[in-house]
């Protein structure tokens, strides 16, 4: 039973961020507008923690496993790739490295010793 | 045999979820930060269905339902979000501040780099969404007139290379705050640098989630006004 109600209430949300995202003109896709909406019920004390938690943490942890597919897919894409596979695997790499950098850095320096 | 697999409804799906188990365990194992679980999981269901020759399409028809899974799962990134609340409210600019300098120098370093390839206008559009969560890049992609495969296909390494390298630079550039570690796997790597934070930690988790969000709206932002340097 609770975890009928959980995946209802977490699809319920999926469902209702895809329907923002056909509503409305912005390009925010279906599931950060459920992000939003989920945080929203949460802080409004609508929903309690404990009505999602259980399905939202096994979903958390899979997660890594939803790349999978769409990883290995890449081999699909290899054709059109092939003429310009050098810049965009180094642009890609290269440009992670200094974006994580900047933004960890500049965070440290805010941030200070404090947690 | 042949038809067995093709006509199998789990098979693309055992393979994905064993596959990955498979990098967690050689990980384990040997130790090696480039191990990455991910990879190893994305190599191994190449390299089967490469000697099987297993296509893309037989994989994916029932590969298909893990990625289902991904809205949802990005749905309840409020949750280790929401229990770290507080912490976000206390360092609300530093927050914004941070990725705002993540999504600046995103767009500065690629159009720089696209500079030293000479690469044509369509290229470089194609690659400026490549540190966002593939559902934003996709669109911000197409909008811009890039060739939307390709930008999912930079989506994918940035997000598996940012998982990989993410503890080795933290270390190197002394890095050490969990908020500071999680703003900056959100912003470069957007989710599949985020599962590599809610493995760090719960804060960890929460800030790279955040920064999912954030950072994919602010790009939407500054794609069209990057796009018409080069």
């Amino acid at each position: 039973m609770k975890y009928i109600r959980e995946c209802f209430i977490i699809f319920g949300l999926t469902l209702a961020g895809e329907f923002l995202n056909k509503l409305l003109p912005l390009p925010v896709p279906a599931g950060v507008y459920g992000l939003f909406l989920l945080l929203v019920l949460l802080c409004g004390g609508i929903l309690k923690l404990e009505q999602v938690e259980a399905t939202g943490n096994f979903l958390l942890d899979i997660m890594p496993v939803m790349f999978v597919p769409a990883s290995v897919g890449l081999l699909e894409s290899m054709g059109d790739l092939q003429a310009i596979l050098v810049p965009v695997v180094v642009i890609s790499m290269v440009s992670t490295v200094i974006v994580m950098a900047v933004t960890g850095i500049v965070a440290e320096k805010m941030l200070g010793g404090k947690k | 045999m042949m038809n067995f697999v093709s006509e199998s409804m789990y098979l693309g799906f055992v393979l994905s979820l064993g596959a990955y188990l498979a990098g967690v365990w050689l990980k384990k194992r040997l130790g090696w930060a480039v191990l990455n679980p991910l990879l190893t999981a994305v190599v191994l269901v190449i390299a089967v269905l490469l000697a099987f020759k297993i296509d893309y399409q037989t994989y994916n028809s029932s590969a298909q339902y893990i990625s289902y899974l991904l809205t949802p799962a990005t749905v309840c990134l409020a949750i280790p979000l929401y229990k770290q609340l507080e912490l976000l409210k206390k360092n609300l600019v530093a927050v914004a501040v941070a990725i705002t300098s993540g999504v600046a120098a995103s767009a500065v370093s690629i159009f720089a780099m696209s500079l030293v390839f000479g690469l044509e206008h369509v290229h470089y559009v194609t690659i400026l969404p490549k540190s966002i969560t593939t559902a934003i890049g996709m669109g911000v992609s197409e909008e811009a007139g890039g060739i939307v495969t390709i930008t999912v296909v930079c989506i994918i390494i940035t997000g598996i290379f940012g998982n990989i390298m993410a503890e080795a630079l933290f270390k190197w550039i002394r890095v050490k705050n969990p908020i500071a570690k999680g703003l900056a796997l959100g912003t470069s790597a957007h989710a599949i640098g985020t599962a590599k934070a809610l493995e760090l930690g719960e804060i960890e988790g929460a800030m790279s989630s955040l920064s999912i969000a954030v950072a994919g709206l602010m790009t939407v932002v500054v794609v069209p006004l990057a796009a018409q340097l080069l």
